[in-house]
């Protein structure tokens, strides 16, 4: 467990730079980054703080990580604060990114460019592939809910229905499955 | 006008967005390769592969795919379409948040949701596949990053590197 007291309130200046260092650090999520600098290095808030607050973030849809900035922006500097957050967790990145784009739409189309990136979708794709079977190992009842793993793939990948609707109707049925497994304990 | 469709779009995918920014890889590519034809297959693949090497939140996707569709103001509203509507609902919510905290419907959506963010993560792996029409040395490379990434505590980006070195080297 981490050493409760947090080490007073940040101020806005303060809020924007905290979470700017999150978003600079971390490559393909920044989650645990987020949790390092709030929990470990900043004391802005305590391990059960966290993961109190993250709940609700986890629990909707969305980047989480942002859900999590407005929240402790509102939490220190209300309003203010929840705008300022999530911008800093921003802004660095995307200006990264910016520029990226702006050299593919220069040397995109270069053979060693087309190559580098061919690379780096692969394994890309080994990656997803390696998350999706470690997310799926963690679930908990895998008989009952890897059939609507199952039907999400053939929804999506094979007859590529729409998003919307495939997620509609299956919430209801994972989670339908999920209220009766719940139930039974 | 695009932008303000590229904003509508994204923030109704938005409200299905569970498991971030990664789960909505499949419905973007429907959205933005297949139903608007504003990307094809090859640069859709290139933007995820330049999101993946950037640094920063996986929402980054997001605002590559808006601004090759619509330039600046593209990204902007892209990456503002994916983030504001669930932060508006966050900023709202977040008080009340202990009041549903553990209560039954809550514990049985947050248990529910996992296995379908399971089974769009793998759909948009094998969209990537797809789109980037992986030969038998692509595909090679993806199975051993599979093997490698879950045997081996390695970090990402010693994955991201070793990509783009074979690639530069013509060898996938």
């Amino acid at each position: 467990m981490e050493q409760a007291g947090s080490k007073g309130r940040p101020d806005l200046r303060a809020l924007f730079l905290g979470f700017s260092s999150v978003g600079l650090s971390g490559f393909g999520g920044v989650l645990p980054f987020a949790r390092r600098m709030l929990v470990d290095e900043r004391r802005w808030m305590t391990a059960e703080e966290f993961n109190a607050q993250l709940g609700l973030c986890q629990f909707l849809p969305g980047p989480n990580v942002i859900n999590l900035a407005v929240v402790v922006g509102k939490r220190y500097q209300g309003l203010f604060g929840a705008i300022v957050a999530p911008l800093g967790l921003m802004a660095g990145p995307l200006a990264i990114v910016l520029l990226l784009a702006l050299f593919y739409d220069a040397y995109g189309s270069l053979p060693q460019a087309q190559g580098m990136l061919r690379g780096i979708a692969a394994v890309g794709c080994g990656l997803l592939f390696a998350m999706a079977w470690r997310m799926g190992m963690a679930i908990k009842d895998k008989p009952w809910f890897l059939p609507c793993t199952v039907l999400v793939v053939v929804a999506i990948a094979g007859l590529r229905w729409p998003m919307p609707w495939v997620m509609l109707a299956g919430l209801i049925l994972s989670g339908g499955v999920a209220y009766w497994r719940l139930g039974r304990k | 006008m695009i932008v303000l469709q590229l904003f509508l779009d994204f923030a109704l995918l938005s409200f299905v967005a569970f498991g971030g920014a990664t789960a909505l890889l499949p419905e973007m590519h429907r959205v933005v390769v297949d139903n608007h034809h504003w990307l094809n297959d090859t640069t859709f693949t290139h933007l995820y592969a330049i999101a993946q090497a950037a640094p920063g939140p996986n929402v980054l996707v997001v605002t590559l795919i808006g601004w090759e569709v619509a330039g600046l103001a593209g990204a902007l509203a892209a990456t503002a379409a994916m983030c504001l509507p669930m932060s508006i609902v966050i900023y709202l919510l977040i008080d009340r948040w202990e009041a549903f905290a553990g209560k039954r419907w809550q514990r049985a959506i947050s248990l529910g949701v996992s296995p379908l963010a399971v089974g769009l993560i793998f759909s948009g792996a094998t969209l990537i596949a797809q789109a980037a029409d992986f030969g038998w040395a692509t595909w090679l490379l993806a199975i051993a990053t599979v093997i490698a990434n879950l045997r081996l505590k390695l970090h990402p980006l010693w994955f991201i590197a070793a990509g783009a070195a074979l690639g530069l080297a013509g060898l996938v």
